[in-house]
């Protein structure tokens, strides 16, 4: 709640400051968003080639995701209207298995591009975000389309959702989490615990 | 001729289902009206895949050397060339179709029968479409979306495309003394490796997501409608707009 504040604050000072006025939509540019990107993307890069064992790769990916990925705007908005009804601790214990479970099950597409290597191509404004499009490249398949939704709205500039060929991680844990939550009737607890070993 | 009849009528079949193409009242991520039938048919193409399909892609591509795997799934696509020839016609888009009719002949001739595929190292990628897509730049709404049985994941548009498809592929017209099997089991071929290459991803969907008819459902939709192109539905999923609501 308290970055929630913050991050408010920091918002009403910028539309005060009338930079948020000159630049309607976001502050963000799309230099900035390709620049996080293209970081991004090298550190995966990094990783897909690295050679490690498997679990050393999950935590690598974790990293990755905790350091460029807006990790608790994505995990309540996988929680979805049950987000509301969650106290602040079971949000923060909640962000933080659904991290680990996120490394894990996109960790293991990922493994899927070793010797392979994604490249960024274009960044644009879309709505109130940056949309950066990549291609990834693996040997003896032919290319697909990888983007990146930027967004400095948590204060900081990260992306909140990742597409494969069009395949939305975000859409598509809203609609994961909103059927484990289902199957446990909506126990939050519950779901925190599971995540902990899935994915 | 009575193959002609049958073809004739699967066309009229297929045209009277897509004006009786159903539509959402409003714009909607998901359109599923016949979900409890959809759930049915779902449960058992899982069983199919857990009992033949799974074990066959396995067998596929632990049991058959690469390059004998890639020479199958390079005849059996090629033998689909003309069908795209036809559908990048029917969507006017001129340049795609002197693409694949390049990419079919090479490979019909350089390519032996197909088999190998040098068009793709003169720069002549694949470009694959279907009737689902050339029902869509004619203006076809999606309808509802249809769990198929084998065939899996679909809409009532992209339903009535293959049927057309399957029925009226124009190899046959071009190689008049292929047999009839040839193609059909082309067919069959490319989605066992497909199912052998995407096993990871497959399996994850089937096997480990907790609502594996959602999660197969909204995977086809997202993948189909960024394949054609469709920006009708909201493209991208704001969570700001919907958490701090502005």
């Amino acid at each position: 709640m308290a970055n929630e504040i913050s991050r408010r604050a920091v918002l009403g000072g910028l539309s005060a400051l009338g930079v948020a006025a000159a630049t309607p939509a976001t502050s963000l540019t799309a230099d900035a968003a390709r620049d996080l990107i293209t970081q991004a993307v090298a550190d995966i890069n990094a990783v897909i080639n690295s050679g490690k064992s498997e679990s050393a790769m999950y935590r690598d990916f974790e990293a990755i995701f905790r350091r460029y990925a807006d990790v608790p705007t994505i995990a309540r908005s996988a929680l979805g209207p049950d987000a509301r009804s969650a106290s602040r601790a079971q949000l923060s214990a909640f962000a933080d298995a659904f991290t680990g479970y996120l490394a894990r099950k996109y960790g293991k597409r990922f493994r899927e591009f070793i010797g392979g290597s994604i490249t960024v191509r274009s960044a644009q404004p879309v709505k109130s975000f940056l949309e950066v499009r990549a291609t990834a490249d693996l040997p003896g398949q032919a290319p697909f389309a990888v983007t990146f939704l930027v967004s400095d709205r948590s204060g900081r500039d990260l992306f909140f959702d990742l597409l494969i060929e069009g395949i939305s991680l975000l859409k598509t844990e809203r609609t994961e989490i909103g059927a484990m939550l289902d199957q446990r009737r909506g126990d939050i607890d519950l779901l925190i615990r599971d995540l902990q070993t899935a994915g | 001729m009575p193959n002609v009849m049958h073809r004739k009528f699967a066309v009229l079949a297929v045209l009277l289902a897509l004006s009786a193409c159903n539509t959402p009242p409003g714009p909607v991520e998901v359109w599923d009206p016949y979900e409890a039938q959809n759930r049915q048919i779902h449960a058992d193409n899982v069983a199919t895949d857990r009992a033949v399909l799974r074990p066959v892609a396995r067998a596929w591509s632990e049991g058959i050397p690469g390059p004998v795997r890639q020479g199958a799934v390079n005849f059996a696509t090629n033998l689909e060339a003309p069908s795209h020839v036809v559908n990048d016609v029917l969507q006017g888009e001129g340049e795609d179709a002197v693409h694949n009719l390049f990419r079919f002949v090479i490979n019909s001739t350089l390519g032996i029968g197909g088999i190998f595929d040098p068009a793709s190292s003169f720069g002549l990628e694949p470009r694959s479409t279907d009737f689902g897509e050339t029902l869509f730049v004619w203006g076809a709404p999606e309808g509802a979306y249809l769990e198929l049985p084998l065939l899996g994941p679909s809409t009532e548009r992209d339903a009535a495309g293959t049927v057309v498809d399957i029925v009226l592929n124009p190899v046959g017209v071009i190689a008049s003394d292929l047999p009839n099997w040839v193609s059909p089991t082309g067919r069959v071929v490319r989605v066992i490796d497909t199912r052998a290459r995407l096993a990871t991803s497959i399996d994850g969907i089937l096997y480990e997501s907790a609502d594996s008819y959602a999660q197969s459902r909204s995977i086809y939709l997202q993948n189909r409608r960024f394949e054609l192109g469709d920006e009708a539905e909201d493209t991208y999923f704001d969570p700001y707009e919907d958490l701090y609501g502005e």
